[in-house]
């Protein structure tokens, strides 16, 4: 079948359109149907979030006693105190109110972080500079203590000493940090 | 407007440099997402928040340079007009949902387009910045500094244990998208890049057309970005992007060359025939085009046709989109009355070539 616009391309799309009662079928190539306006694409077309939202609402935690779930959340829905999301309005729309809101459901996220981060629920990248503040020396410490253990397994106890005192001076510094930041 | 002026304005000046691997890598990017600690995220802050947001960063850093970014130009998106917005979309400076906020929403581009800091989209700060060629790393630690940079002026939202707090779940922690654009019409031709994919996908890497989510291969150019943000440190995301990429140019340098040995004639006619569509249409439509280009560049790159300039592709891509086709007709243009522009533009971009 031929389109009915351009009579070039193929129909391969059929419209049946009701106005008061009147119905009318109408075959068009995508091009026309397009240009007649028949077809419209949402710029947000791909339905992304309504997949992710879909993850999210299958929380494993909750199966089998959905019922139960729907019924108690009517009396104490979790909602975010600065933005006021709720958390079913979150799963809804697949998007975070602000900031604090991760702090607001954080019992719930670990099975949704996991479920698209393939397994993963922590940070282990960049710390930024200023707001960091300690956990760049943290991080650091952590470091060393796992270079530690392994220098240990191996006996290489010199190395091991010295790494052992890199540790301690990075916990004084933090240590004095916070004591200046009290006094 | 003459076609020389108006091609300048289609090509960011940093796309004029060849990168490495830039026969087959057109650019790689590096996108961070970030937000104010403080103040809800555009999906549900009101508009005066917002409107707080984009005048402090443009009290901030309107008009200042960073190292190589010169002059950031402050683009309040309200005050284009929809065919503006369209070719910056199109130039890959701001991102379709940009354009949609318009209300609040703006960009500070450097002045060779090389940085672009969206304000205002989905997270309050997104940081983009584009190296022509395969340049991931390098294009990381120019995004930290950038970052860094914007950071003495912001507070960030960050957790010790979930890191950059970004508005959607798929991008919390590095809240980094880094994406490779790249040309592979041999893959395609000889159809193995369907069968990459999958493999491509268990990576946690994806695989899309040069417009973003959901947008089609066209022309064999394709995005190859990661999917995961949380639980990798950056670096560890790049090298694993950058381990694929490469292992695709390796695939498609070799079926380059599978194609001249087999098929080298059939492959001749399919690329000249491309380059006659291309010099003597008067009606062409942008997919026949974008398959046009693409067959023209990779005879360029395999030598077959001598007299072009590589650019090509880029420029015409970019120049042959709607948007761009309105801007340089200065009015808005039916479907059919692009075709014929388009067709006219490319023949006029060819002839400055001999």
């Amino acid at each position: 079948m031929e389109c009915q616009e351009c009579h070039k391309r193929p129909a391969t799309l059929h419209f049946t359109q009701v106005i008061n009662g009147n119905k009318t079928e109408i075959q068009l190539c995508e091009v026309c149907a397009k240009e007649k306006g028949y077809m419209t694409y949402p710029e947000d077309g791909y339905s992304l979030h309504n997949l992710l939202s879909g993850l999210f609402n299958f929380d494993s935690n909750h199966i089998g006693t959905q019922k139960k779930d729907s019924q108690f959340q009517q009396v104490k829905e979790l909602q975010c105190a600065r933005c006021e999301m709720t958390f079913s309005e979150f799963k809804r729309v697949g998007k975070f109110g602000c900031a604090e809101c991760y702090h607001t459901f954080s019992s719930h996220l670990d099975p949704i972080f996991r479920r698209v981060h393939s397994g993963n629920t922590k940070h282990r990248g960049k710390i930024p500079k200023r707001k960091g503040g300690d956990l760049h020396i943290k991080k650091q410490i952590e470091s060393y203590k796992s270079e530690l253990q392994e220098l240990i397994v191996n006996e290489e106890f010199e190395k091991a000493a010295t790494v052992r005192d890199k540790i301690r001076e990075l916990e004084m510094d933090i240590r004095n940090k916070q004591d200046g930041d009290q006094s | 407007m003459t076609l020389e002026h108006f091609m300048n304005e289609a090509i960011s000046p940093w796309m004029r440099e060849n990168g490495p691997d830039s026969d087959i890598v057109l650019s790689s990017r590096i996108r961070l997402a970030r937000n104010f600690a403080d103040i809800p995220f555009p999906i549900i802050a009101n508009q005066h928040d917002l409107e707080k947001i984009r005048e402090f960063l443009q009290q901030e850093f309107e008009h200042l340079s960073f190292q190589d970014y010169k002059n950031f130009e402050f683009i309040s998106i309200r005050d284009l007009s929809s065919i503006e917005k369209r070719v910056l979309v199109e130039k890959h400076l701001i991102s379709p949902l940009l354009a949609q906020n318009d209300g609040t929403s703006a960009s500070m581009i450097s002045n060779n387009e090389q940085v672009s800091v969206m304000i205002n989209e989905e997270d309050h700060i997104r940081i983009q910045l584009y190296f022509p060629g395969l340049q991931l790393t390098k294009a990381l630690n120019k995004a930290f500094e950038l970052d860094d940079w914007l950071e003495e002026k912001v507070n960030y939202a960050f957790d010790e244990t979930r890191g950059f707090l970004t508005s959607c779940p798929t991008n919390v922690g590095t809240g980094m998208r880094a994406s490779v654009m790249m040309h592979l019409p041999a893959l395609a031709m000889t159809k193995q890049i369907n069968r990459m994919m999958p493999a491509i996908n268990q990576l946690g890497l994806v695989v899309r057309g040069i417009y973003g989510e959901g947008s089609e291969a066209v022309g064999n150019l394709f995005q190859i970005s990661n999917q995961i943000t949380l639980g990798k440190t950056e670096e560890d995301i790049i090298e694993d992007l950058q381990s694929v990429v490469q292992q695709l140019i390796e695939h498609e340098r070799r079926a380059r060359t599978r194609l001249m040995e087999q098929s080298g004639t059939e492959l001749e006619d399919r690329i000249y025939r491309s380059l006659g569509s291309l010099k003597y249409s008067r009606i062409i439509e942008s997919k026949e085009a974008a398959m046009c280009l693409s067959n023209v560049r990779l005879g360029i790159d395999l030598g077959i046709i001598k007299d072009l300039s590589r650019n090509i592709l880029n420029e015409l891509t970019v120049l042959t989109q709607p948007g761009f086709l309105q801007h340089y007709a200065k009015k808005t243009l039916t479907a059919s009355e692009r075709d014929v522009l388009r067709a006219t533009l490319i023949r006029e971009r060819l002839q400055l070539e001999e």
